[in-house]
């Protein structure tokens, strides 16, 4: 299997690139990866959606009417692991695929082999998720932060779980090194960091989350797989343990990871917030250091997802005001934004619904996030249904509507063809409104008190759930409508001309729309 | 194929990522077999295992041929060095994993154990095996083995520096008998590491928390003295072969970063797991 052939190595241009299937199996392009990476991350997310209305079936109505508590806890707890690491995380990565070399003006990613390797890896880290549904035993059903000691008495799927997160933190690793890479060694003559465009710069402090905080959960869960067979007593008190041992080494990671599931997010509304409001981003340095504070802090707040399960109150002092810091550089982000729309001539086609929205709601789950950073407030809210709505607000209206904002803004540059504007705003409506009513209901349960992992509930919650449960079916039905408008822009529409959007910038405007196999094959001068 | 335009290098199609994904997926689909008392995992983690060693002899072989061709550019070498430097940094935080549950456990677990008093007669020493464990357990001391190690892990580094040296100078002798005695100290490090686990009066299973620490700090440091010695056997087979000169050589240098990084983590473990 020779892949080297030296007698080719001075082909120019597009031709020698293998078709068919092996086009994309052995891609080393960074846009085939990247594609490929947007496509997995869109079924894991119709997957991983479908097992939320699962969930929501089951909570329609107070009793148990579909599923045992043990399948529902299965849901749960799939439903957060395949969305956290097979939809949100992949799909940005799949936007740097594409946009990184694009936006710097390079010819692809530093490693083309390894980047078509960090794709390949989501592969064998899915099967062992989704196939550990049909061991003995079924799936883990713990939640997706795999506490001990419940995960320690799992059966084999639990390493299964275990060993997927390991292939996917060696992708996430391989990715973000590539993507760091990139980044500082292939950027165009004349772009210095300063002049990179914003999504560049949220990427880039991505990439050091990722290699920072992958390893740290790499740690744990070896230590979890060796309590589970080799007899160490790592998360065991008997042994001289502590199961709250694992949940610093867990958050650890899983703060950090919290802001590697936003701050692409906030790069792509970076972008298309001053395209339509055709004024240059407000602020330009202010969200770069803001970027940076929010990575540098993310590394000091973990334990406040451990408010209840024990610690000095000094410890609890410090991760409360620790938290409360963070809102200064978001809203140092949300002020930026809304000064960039201030006074210019705006329009409001799709992306820029959608960011539009991203604004609003995420501030509106930052404010959330804010309630539960106040020590007494969170010993009330802990796992219940606020904390739901809190983290959904940041992740689906923050996370996932930026990437459906930056799928509309960047289609025509992938495609060559504009999306149907009409059946994008319909996407954009019934998704937004259909999100609140799922979600929104589920601030008043959780204030009342409505404990979350559990698939029944007390009668007064009826009328919320009922809400809640018609709006997520609306919302996982709306999602079909953008598989459609995504499908209709791939095989036809308006053709779309290099620049589509009159107020956009950047070097991926300056290249024809489809971009051509190899953007930059000299590097462009940047001014 | 692969396309080399006029300024960047652009690797063509490779199979080799395809490849390391079914490695993977045999790997841990068998390992989560064994671990479950399925008699086919076993065989399906050895084959994973073969499919892996054949992938890496492969994909680098590829490399080196490409590097050998003069693909590479300076543009490429940077990329190799900031990469290299990322991937220790990503293993430098691998480790802080298991650094962390050490200390979380001395400062903060054990004397919450102790006041708890589900266990009332329990004392928060080091070393413990814990308060369920029936008798006092003897830890490992500093002063034997583990000082000698640390002086053959110290002078090693010397030597791969002198070797490092005999490269800039284009002074091929030197270079490999650095590296031979950088390979030397490798193995009867690994040699004395095994020695001393064979002796140690404790075990992984069942010696508590002071065994789990110690045998996963010590034997994750040690499977990376092992994969140390791996690369410098392969760097000195390099060298042999006239793949580097003084000004080419960043496979040597980035195995050299690797080395010391493996050094300065055994320093760490030398003052954290066996003397304090």
């Amino acid at each position: 299997m020779s892949t080297t052939t030296a007698t080719h190595h001075d082909d120019h241009g597009d031709h020698g690139h293998p078709t068919g299937i092996m086009r994309w199996v052995a891609s080393t392009n960074h846009k085939d990866i990247g594609t490929l990476y947007l496509w997995f991350s869109f079924f894991m997310f119709l997957f991983a959606g479908a097992m939320a209305l699962g969930i929501r079936a089951e909570l329609f109505q107070p009793g148990l009417q579909f599923l045992e508590p043990e399948q529902f806890n299965r849901l749960t707890t799939l439903h957060g692991l395949i969305m956290i690491f097979g939809a949100i995380m992949p799909a940005f990565v799949g936007f740097a695929n594409w946009m990184v070399p694009m936006m710097i003006g390079a010819p692809d990613m530093a490693f083309p082999r390894l980047n078509n390797m960090s794709f390949w890896l989501l592969i064998p880290a899915a099967l062992l998720l989704i196939g550990s549904i049909f061991v003995p035993g079924g799936a883990i059903a713990g939640g997706w932060t795999m506490y001990p000691p419940l995960s320690i008495q799992q059966g084999m799927a639990m390493d299964m779980t275990i060993f997927a997160i390991h292939i996917l933190g060696i992708s996430s690793i391989v990715g973000s090194i590539n993507i760091i890479t990139t980044i500082l060694n292939l950027r165009a003559p004349g772009m210095g960091l300063m002049k990179m465009p914003l999504f560049i710069w949220t990427w880039l402090i991505t990439a050091f989350l990722l290699i920072a905080s992958m390893p740290i959960l790499a740690g744990a869960i070896t230590m979890m797989l060796t309590d589970r067979h080799f007899g160490t007593s790592f998360f065991d008190a008997a042994g001289g343990g502590d199961p709250v041992l694992f949940q610093h080494v867990f958050w650890f990671f899983g703060h950090p990871e919290v802001y590697i599931m936003i701050l692409p997010a906030f790069g792509i509304v970076s972008t298309i917030i001053p395209a339509f409001a055709r004024k240059p981003l407000f602020g330009y340095a202010s969200m770069v250091y803001a970027t940076s504070a929010i990575a540098l802090l993310s590394f000091v707040v973990w334990a406040h997802h451990m408010f209840t399960t024990g610690m000095p109150v000094a410890g609890q002092l410090f991760f409360m005001y620790s938290t409360m810091l963070i809102s200064i550089p978001t809203g140092v982000k949300v002020f930026n934004w809304i000064a960039t729309m201030w006074r210019g001539s705006m329009t409001f086609e799709t992306p820029m619904l959608f960011s539009i929205a991203f604004v609003f709601l995420f501030t509106l789950g930052g404010f959330s996030g804010l309630v539960l950073a106040i020590l007494p407030v969170d010993i009330q809210l802990q796992d219940t249904y606020y904390v739901v709505a809190h983290f959904h607000y940041v992740l689906f209206s923050g996370a996932a509507m930026s990437i459906m904002a930056g799928v509309y803004y960047w289609l025509p540059k992938w495609t060559g063809h504009m999306y149907d504007e009409t059946l994008g705003k319909w996407h954009f409506w019934l998704t937004t409104i259909a999100f609140n009513i799922t979600f929104f209901p589920m601030h008043f349960t959780g204030l009342a008190g409505m404990p979350r992992r559990v698939p029944d509930y007390a009668l007064q919650f009826a009328e919320f759930n009922m809400i809640s449960s018609l709006g997520a079916f609306a919302l996982g039905i709306s999602q079909l409508l953008f598989l459609y408008v995504v499908i209709k822009c791939i095989r036809g529409g308006e053709k779309a001309a290099a620049n589509p959007w009159e107020g956009a910038e950047g070097l991926e405007w300056t290249v024809p729309s489809p971009a051509p196999f190899h953007t930059f094959e000299t590097p462009p001068t940047v001014k | 194929m692969s396309q080399n335009t006029k300024n960047y290098y652009l690797p063509g199609a490779s199979f080799w990522p395809l490849i390391a994904s079914i490695a993977l997926f045999l790997m841990a689909a068998g390992f989560s077999m064994s671990l479950n008392d399925m008699a086919i995992g076993t065989s399906i983690l050895i084959a994973g295992g073969v499919v892996f060693a054949y992938l890496l002899f492969g994909w680098f072989a590829d490399v080196v041929k490409e590097s050998v061709s003069g693909f590479y550019n300076k543009q490429v070498d940077a990329s190799f060095r900031w990469s290299m430097g990322w991937f220790i940094f990503s293993e430098v935080m691998f480790f802080a994993s298991f650094f962390g549950a050490l200390f979380y456990i001395r400062n903060v677990s054990l004397d919450w154990i102790e006041a708890g008093k589900v266990w009332p007669d329990f004392v928060a020493v080091w070393p413990t095996a814990g308060p369920a464990a029936t008798e006092a357990l003897v830890g490992m001391g500093p002063w034997g083995l583990p000082a000698i190690n640390t002086v053959i892990l110290l002078i090693s580094g010397a030597t791969l520096t002198y070797a490092h040296w005999g490269l800039m100078k284009d002074n091929r002798k030197q270079t490999i008998i650095g590296l031979l005695l950088t390979i030397a100290l490798g193995v009867i490090f690994l040699y004395l590491q095994v020695h001393e686990y064979a002796e140690a009066a404790f075990t992984m299973a069942g010696s508590g928390i002071y065994g789990s620490t110690f045998y996963l700090l010590t034997g994750f440091h040690g499977l990376h003295v092992t994969m140390g010695t791996i690369m410098l056997a392969v760097i000195l087979f390099r060298i042999m072969k006239g793949h580097f000169d003084s000004h080419n050589h960043f496979g040597f240098e980035a195995v050299a970063w690797y080395w010391h990084f493996v050094d300065v983590v055994w320093l760490l473990l030398f003052i954290f797991v066996y003397w304090l």
